[in-house]
């Protein structure tokens, strides 16, 4: 794999990510607790959207065969997307929708950080932005665990579920491949060692906050970055990309 | 229910509870007719606060309920670009939302009530909102012409009388004008696009433009609420008069886009400048009010379904800064 390879395939699972974690909190719209967390996460999700947008016009630039952000989302199938498993899992209760957030952004924030010293200059760039957003996120997210955890007994109970629901997707964030080495060697990208182990503590520093423990889960579900999705994802690209499928080539 | 939330804050020391005396409601209609602002601390007469109660929670509601029909395409919009400005577009109108029911929790009522008259059915909100978004033209054709009508009616509320809600209004306002021009944007790109793509444009006019003409309410004959509010300065407008300037504007945008009205009696009066339109179909106007449009059970349905899933995640909340004050005290 070449230096240039690994930069598209880096920024496309970047894209990925973000696109498919937005997708999730549109499901989302008119359906929140209150009115002020409808606004949230339609915000967080448009966040999202509009990094998806960055990484993948920058994609399309590395490329050089002049696909655009829309040919990314809209016309490749799923198992050609490459994000991580935990971002597609469907939103369920608001207690997972907040533990799903709060493991991918704590990740995710880390991952930017250290992309804002990486070699790449357009990635560090759109890094610098995206990661302004991702550290309000998690400053909501993670209240809303402490208060779900630490308020009554079903919200803990329903915090504890969440959260040995997803434990298990979440070591696929640390378990780099070749992409990754290359990021880090060619491009002064992240460490995914140092990564888990700064993750490692916030988390439990959120965790302990809400009086939740950490799971004791030791198996790791992957698969993400090479397209072996969860069956629900099928599903999602499907609805997400049915007007550029129904009416190929048209303009909207 | 709006005398309850009155109720609620206690015994005024004044003049709220004072009688309507001739002399006070001489007064206050001097200080309307002197254009005026009346304030939330001021005096007023109870019909003018239940009006604007009634007004403005019905506002919000609709601001609320219709992230419904929109949110329905958010999934599937077909650009990214599209699916960042409808995803905006939808915050915004949440973000309305919450204006609205704080401009109506000025007048003493709780935002909990108006949610809850809401949900049992007992306060309504914008009929349009009960009908369903079949195709992405529907998208266009809600920004075009729903977002279309309701600038017609929410521009003279920035003049309102009730200092609060002219001054959400405002903003307000300024939103729904970009609203209404990425109605028109998506409407131009799929009229210019393929056939099928025009003929999904001409279907979305074919069954949002009766809708859209009931928006503005009942013939000013028939409106009970008219007379008070425009003597008030809530409404600028009659009904009718606003209707008639929204098809005066709208009809050579549809003619630019090359669409067909969906009207057979449309027709240009030289002599009076205006467009001569057919007969709403008022029955289907007040089915829809009485509860029987096509979405109106979905539409409570799924907001009732929010407000109940989302029960113990606001307990929890409450139970975390008790705890917490608890601890800090």
């Amino acid at each position: 794999m070449t230096k240039d390879e690994a930069l598209l395939a880096y920024t496309l699972r970047l894209g990925d990510n973000a696109l498919i974690l937005g997708q999730r909190l549109i499901e989302l719209v008119a359906a929140g607790p209150e009115l002020e967390e409808e606004l949230a996460n339609a915000n967080f999700a448009l966040d999202f959207i509009g990094q998806a947008r960055m990484f993948y016009s920058y994609a399309g630039e590395i490329e050089g065969k002049g696909r655009c952000e829309d040919d990314f989302a809209f016309l490749r199938d799923d198992r050609e997307f490459a994000n991580f498993l935990l971002v597609e899992q469907p939103n369920g209760h608001f207690g997972d929708v907040i533990v799903r957030q709060v493991l991918f952004d704590s990740f995710y924030g880390l991952q930017l950080e250290a992309l804002t010293k990486c070699k790449d200059k357009r990635l560090a760039e759109i890094a610098v932005r995206a990661g302004k957003e991702i550290c309000y996120h998690l400053r909501h997210t993670s209240q809303w665990l402490v208060r779900l955890g630490d308020g009554t007994a079903e919200s803990h109970a329903r915090a504890t579920e969440a959260l040995g629901r997803l434990w298990r997707y979440a070591g696929e964030m640390f378990a780099g491949d070749e992409v990754d080495i290359i990021l880090q060697s060619a491009f002064d990208g992240p460490d995914l060692e140092t990564i888990e182990a700064q993750w490692s503590l916030k988390v439990a520093a959120i965790l302990d906050d809400a009086t939740l423990a950490i799971p004791d889960e030791k198996w790791i579900i992957g698969g993400g970055r090479q397209g072996h999705h969860s069956e629900s994802m099928g599903f999602l690209v499907a609805e997400m990309q049915f007007l550029q499928r129904a009416y190929a080539g048209a303009t909207w | 229910m709006y005398t309850q939330g009155l109720d609620q804050q206690g015994k005024p020391e004044g003049k709220r509870d004072a009688p309507e005396s001739a002399a006070d409601l001489e007064a206050f209609q001097k200080r309307i007719d002197a254009e005026e602002k009346i304030e939330a601390k001021d005096w007023m007469p109870a019909a003018y606060r239940r009006t604007l109660v009634r007004q403005i929670s019905q506002h919000a509601h609709s601001e609320i309920i219709g992230m419904q029909p929109e949110g329905n395409w958010l999934t599937r919009a077909p650009t990214l670009k599209r699916k960042a400005i409808l995803l905006a577009k939808v915050q915004d109108e949440a973000g309305h939302g919450l204006y609205l029911y704080g401009a109506a929790e000025t007048l003493g009522v709780s935002r909990d009530q108006m949610v809850a008259d809401l949900l049992s059915g007992k306060a309504k909100y914008s009929t349009i909102f009960n009908y369903p978004t079949l195709t992405w033209a529907d998208i266009g054709t809600i920004g075009w012409l729903v977002d279309g009508a309701a600038i017609m009616n929410q521009i003279p509320l920035c003049r309102c009388s009730y200092g609060p809600y002219a001054r959400a209004m405002v903003r307000i306002c300024k939103e729904e004008s970009f609203h209404q021009r990425q109605g028109f944007d998506i409407m131009l790109v799929l009229c210019r696009g393929s056939g099928e793509q025009k003929a999904m444009a001409q279907d979305a006019l074919d069954r949002w433009w009766w809708p859209s003409l009931m928006m503005f309410g009942p013939h000013d004959s028939e409106s009970k609420h008219s007379a008070k509010s425009m003597a008030w300065k809530i409404k600028r407008f009659s009904n009718d008069e606003l209707r008639q300037k929204f098809v005066d504007a709208t009809v050579p945008q549809a003619e630019f886009l090359g669409l067909k009205m969906p009207d057979d009696d449309l027709r240009y009066d030289k002599k009076s400048g205006h467009y001569r339109f057919g007969e709403i179909d008022w029955q289907e106007f007040h089915d829809v009010i009485a509860g029987n449009g096509p979405c109106n059970r979905q539409r409570l349905e799924q907001r009732t379904r929010a407000q109940d899933d989302g029960a113990w995640v606001r307990e929890a909340a409450c139970a975390h800064a008790a705890k917490h004050a608890a601890k800090a005290a």
